[in-house]
């Protein structure tokens, strides 16, 4: 089961973590992670996301596939919001089923991973001295990078 | 043969526009050609010059300046993607 959403709305990480597990008895982890716009101490009043629509939903597809080819994934749900968000707003949701948690673990962080550095999202701060666009960080290619060094489970 | 050129983020701001359409030129048959081909119209356009640090994408994939182009390919120029 895959679900992939590029949308402005909001959206409800219990009902999404709930829905990977509904109904199969197969699935004995859910991991997620829930990125959140962050403010009051970076003077950021107010973020606007950009993409790239089509490439988005299919770099997106990419990445989960990968994901389901390294690991014993049951279910992956990646919702990223694009538009005007305020301090304190959900951004990206990522929720990843499998037998096992090691499985959701990893996975669920190679997605984030890959997602900040390979997927075409842009944003952009509005701050009290104007607006700016955020830089990539070398951070994020480090933490992407380290994948290509994990051995293939399968 | 033309191609569909699109701009994203900031390079789109700097530019001044989103897309175009763009006759391919003779001997422009990689986005390393085209990056070039680009940045010689001028100040604003030089920072698509092969070396600067914007990512190009080819038909909605992520790709390096080797990459052909041909007609009918769509080309998306952007800065390193910050989303997450």
């Amino acid at each position: 089961m895959r679900t992939i959403k590029v949308q402005e709305a909001d959206f409800d990480g219990g009902a999404l973590t709930r829905a990977l597990g509904a109904g199969r008895t197969d699935v004995g982890a859910v991991a997620t992670f829930t990125g959140l716009v962050r403010g009051a101490s970076d003077g950021v009043e107010e973020m606007t996301l950009e993409h790239y629509p089509g490439m988005t939903e299919q770099s997106l597809g990419e990445i989960v596939e990968q994901a389901e080819r390294r690991w014993q994934v049951l279910g992956v749900t990646v919702i990223h919001r694009v538009g005007a968000l305020k301090p304190g707003d959900q951004i990206v949701y990522v929720g990843v089923a499998s037998a096992h948690r090691g499985d959701a673990f990893a996975a669920c962080e190679f997605i984030m991973d890959y997602l900040k550095t390979r997927a075409p999202f842009w944003k952009k701060e509005t701050t009290v001295d104007g607006t700016r666009w955020v830089d990539a960080r070398d951070t994020d290619d480090a933490a992407a990078a380290r994948w290509e060094d994990v051995e293939m489970r399968r | 043969m033309s191609i569909e050129l699109r701009y994203f983020a900031s390079l789109r701001e700097a530019l001044g526009q989103a897309d175009e359409t763009l006759e391919l030129p003779a001997g422009v048959d990689t986005v390393g050609a085209l990056r070039a081909h680009l940045a010689a119209r001028g100040e604003t356009w030089a920072r698509l010059a092969p070396g600067h640090n914007v990512r190009a994408a080819v038909n909605h994939a992520m790709v390096g300046d080797d990459a052909a182009v041909q007609g009918g390919d769509e080309v998306a120029f952007f800065p390193p993607v910050t989303g997450g």
